[in-house]
């Protein structure tokens, strides 16, 4: 394994790790600002138990987002110099804008909310999480436009003198089209995690804590599931857009996806292979006529270009080389993130069934067992459906890591030796690995302590000398 | 002006705002066990800058994305250059983050104990790592002809950097020191002043030895202006910290003094970024060929005109909210401010009612 490999590794287990924390913060802060915006509404005290519950859930999760965060902004130069010299003047931007306009405002005002519960005016503590929320996508759209670039660079022009990329129109890498898309699926994404999330936890505590705080954790149940349902339609939305702009400016992804060598009109899709999808007959294999063909191009006898073809092309165009991604892995990730994400849906429907018309699942019922560990499952399908979807997006892209301008294999840092990768390497594995188990064992222990109590301390000491409201 | 050198002076101010920012929460965090004799001192210290370091910290991204933006070849040589001490720097920055987050989220003193020290070394590591790393900047390092860097950790290790880590250390602990005695009432505050003091005379040492010694091998007229302006400030404020205050006759001016370190460090930031120029990263070997400049390093005008006009618009918005935080946590806060840490642990299955809000 060279220095490459070893970098593409590093890439792949941070940008995974850190992906496991984004979404359920982006998600939850907009489902915690809807709690507090309902208990400022209503005044109903359930709501700020709530708030303050998935709250607390939250901040130890947006903890972790925000320290890997970091790893990742300094990667690119520590392992991807050359990438970084030739993608500078375009990718730069965005990460610096990212970090002016949305990480400020993040770290800020999600400061001013954990602490600021007796120091600010109701309304103004009220706006403070839901610009917490609003930055956390400003973020996620500077950060996907910035990699919407590498699948379908635009707006640029190439400096052989200086050897790089260069800027030529702001306003065409902010409204990519592969952006525009991706930064909506994605969103919806980190909506199905944090609903599954909500309705999760929630329905533990309806079954296990019969009769504590049964009104919140119902509301919580329905709020979650539906946002957990309404994303997925979301993102199937989404998803199908997203599949016929990459059959336009990736046909090769797509190809992969499906482990389509030969040119097809029209295109089945395939469920399910058993085989090894080099390209020889499968042993085994399921098929639905034509719904890949609509899938790549919204017509059911579209025409969907197969790998050999699209290798011939590629070869005559860029040169000799193997412009297939990793089959196997493109194939089982698209099926994979497809798979997790309905399975989550299809969850978050069986908790909203189990609580029909005021009904609750009796304890003792065996259908009741089963609802937990569904319930246990909940969370983890997204996921591992939003893993999926990036190892699918950075794979299929391969071997490129600027599609059709640089090759992954000349990007990785010439002054980075591989034992200083693997180095870090081991660092980031051990260290994230070991906070993984600190994070988890958090959450549950707070996810099973129930809402807090709520009520206001006595208002007898002076302003001066009354505790603080909140304190690490 | 040039754009380029325009970004070179806002990346210059970004890194002075995270110094004097991130500057002092690494010397609260540092001293932790120093002054924080007990639990309830240590959590006064933590809440000092509870509710900003986090925003503290965001100047560093800031810093870097547009280093990122601004000079691609600045940040790509330097970043894979000096790997190592950027590795430890991150695995601290990560320790330290989610150590202040998870500290108090267990009652266990051992659970306490382990988060504490990983915010001591979180704190300590960086204020002397981004010490030795600015020497070396300034002093510049081994790059081939397409400005990468071909020396080794050692290389980085020189006597010059290391003098360079130790002022940056000793600034940041005697910044945070003050901070501590601006921010707090009680015991605390008077031990934060009197170890101030101490430290002040450090930091003076190293910082005169270093700032002159970076003078003595190559000075620009600017340079030596900033240099000795921080040094006036550095000293001002460690006498403002010891009069009394006017208003409290326990206290000193505490106010005074942090203004006057905040202004040294500043000053001493841009008294290195003034000797740099027109330079960002110089080259000891073919440093005429190999170095890389403000020129050569840099993006096109096209890309630094939109990053202009983005700093423009939103750099004020940033500085006024941030600022306004500071204004929201003005008060000092003392060890009876400080809640019971029953109050904001949940116990599964004890009754409901037993536990008081928390966020």
């Amino acid at each position: 394994m060279d220095a490459t490999d070893l970098a593409r590794w590093q890439f792949g287990i941070t940008t995974v790790y850190h992906f496991l924390f984004v979404p359920i913060t982006i998600g939850l802060s907009f489902l915690v600002a809807g709690l507090q915006t309902a208990w400022s509404r209503t005044g109903n005290e359930k709501w700020l138990k709530l708030t303050k519950f998935y709250g607390k859930l939250l901040l130890i999760n947006f903890a972790m987002g925000v320290v890997t965060g970091i790893v990742q902004e300094f990667q690119f130069g520590m392992n991807w110099s050359e990438y970084s010299r030739f993608v500078g003047d375009i990718f730069g931007a965005p990460l610096a804008m990212e970090a002016l306009l949305a990480f400020f405002l993040e770290s800020t005002f999600l400061g001013l909310w954990i602490f600021g519960w007796d120091k600010l005016p109701k309304k103004v503590h009220l706006a403070c999480i839901w610009i917490v929320a609003v930055g956390t996508v400003l973020s996620a759209a500077f950060i996907l436009a910035a990699n919407s670039w590498m699948q379908n660079p635009v707006g640029f022009k190439i400096n052989p003198e200086r050897g790089r990329a260069e800027l030529t129109d702001f306003g065409a890498v902010l409204t990519n089209k592969v952006a525009l898309i991706t930064i909506p699926h994605t969103i919806a994404g980190a909506f199905l995690t944090a609903g599954a999330l909500m309705a999760a936890v929630a329905m533990w505590h309806l079954v296990r804590r019969p009769g504590r705080d049964t009104a919140a954790f119902r509301s919580a149940v329905k709020l979650g599931s539906w946002t957990t349902l309404v994303a997925m339609a979301l993102l199937f939305i989404t998803g199908d857009i997203q599949g016929k702009i990459m059959t336009e400016v990736q046909p090769m992804k797509m190809a992969a996806a499906e482990a389509l060598y030969g040119t097809e009109q029209p295109a089945p899709f395939s469920l399910f292979t058993i085989g090894t999808l080099d390209g020889s007959r499968p042993v085994w294999s399921l098929d639905v006529p034509r719904v890949l063909s609509f899938l790549a191009t919204g017509t059911f006898d579209g025409r969907v270009q197969g790998v050999n073809d699209l290798q011939a092309e590629y070869a005559a165009r860029f040169g000799p080389g193997d412009y297939a991604p990793n089959i196997p892995v493109t194939y089982w990730s698209f099926r994979l993130m497809i798979g997790f994400g309905v399975l989550a849906a299809l969850f978050a429907l069986w908790a909203l069934w189990a609580i029909r018309k005021g009904r609750s699942p009796a304890p003792e019922r065996r259908g009741t067992r089963l609802l937990m560990w569904g319930m246990i499952a909940l969370p983890l399908l997204p996921l591992a459906a939003n893993s999926f979807g990036w190892i699918f997006t950075e794979m299929g892209r391969q071997p490129w890591i600027v599609f059709g301008q640089m090759k992954t294999a000349i990007a990785a840092s010439p002054a980075a030796s591989s034992g200083d990768v693997i180095t870090s390497l081991a660092v980031y594995t051990l260290l994230y690995g070991a906070l993984a188990v600190v994070e988890v064992g958090l959450l549950l222990h707070y996810a099973r302590a129930g809402l807090p109590d709520v009520t206001p301390p006595p208002a007898t000491e002076s302003d001066e000398d009354r505790p603080l409201a909140f304190a690490y | 002006m040039e754009l380029s050198t325009l970004w070179f002076l806002l990346i210059a101010l970004l890194f002075i705002g995270y110094f004097v920012l991130e500057g002092f929460d690494f010397g609260v965090g540092a001293l932790l066990p120093v002054l924080g004799r007990d639990e309830r001192e240590r959590r006064v210290m933590i809440n000092t800058i509870g509710p900003v370091w986090d925003g503290n910290e965001v100047w560093l991204l800031t810093a870097g994305g547009a280093m990122f933006a601004a000079f691609p070849e600045w940040y790509a040589s330097l970043f894979s250059g000096f790997y190592l001490p950027l590795l430890l720097i991150l695995l601290a920055l990560i320790l330290r983050g989610v150590a202040f987050e998870y500290r108090g989220k267990r009652p266990a003193a051992s659970w306490k104990r382990r988060w504490d020290w990983c915010i001591v070394f979180g704190s300590v590591v960086p204020a002397f790592l981004w010490g030795v790393a600015f020497a070396n900047i300034v002093r510049g390092v081994p790059l081939d002809a397409g400005h990468n860097y071909t020396g080794s950790l050692f290389t980085l290790l020189n006597l010059y950097a290391l003098l360079g880590g130790l002022t940056t250390l000793a600034l940041f602990l005697t910044h945070g020191a003050i901070f501590v005695a601006l921010k707090t009432t009680g015991d605390i505050r008077h031990r934060a002043n009197l170890l101030a003091e101490r430290l002040g005379v450090f930091a003076a040492i190293a910082a005169v030895l270093f700032l002159g010694v970076t003078l003595l091998r190559r000075a620009t007229p600017a340079a030596v202006v900033l240099a000795v302006l921080a040094a006036l400030c550095l000293v001002g404020g460690l006498v403002a910290n010891r009069l009394p205050s006017r208003t409290d006759p326990d206290g000193r001016r505490e106010g005074w003094a942090f203004a006057g370190t905040a202004a040294a460090i500043a000053l001493a930031v841009a008294s290195l970024f003034a000797d740099l120029y027109p330079f960002v990263l110089p080259s000891t070997v073919d440093p005429v060929t190999n170095s890389l400049t403000v020129a050569n390093a840099s993006s096109t005008p096209y890309t630094l005109k939109i990053m202009t006009w983005v700093a423009l618009v939103f750099t004020p918005i940033v500085l006024l909210y941030q600022g306004w935080t500071y204004w929201v946590f003005r008060k000092r806060i003392g060890t009876h401010h400080i809640p019971d840490e029953a109050a904001q642990m949940p116990a599964p299955g004890s009754p409901p009612g037993s536990r008081a809000a928390a966020g």
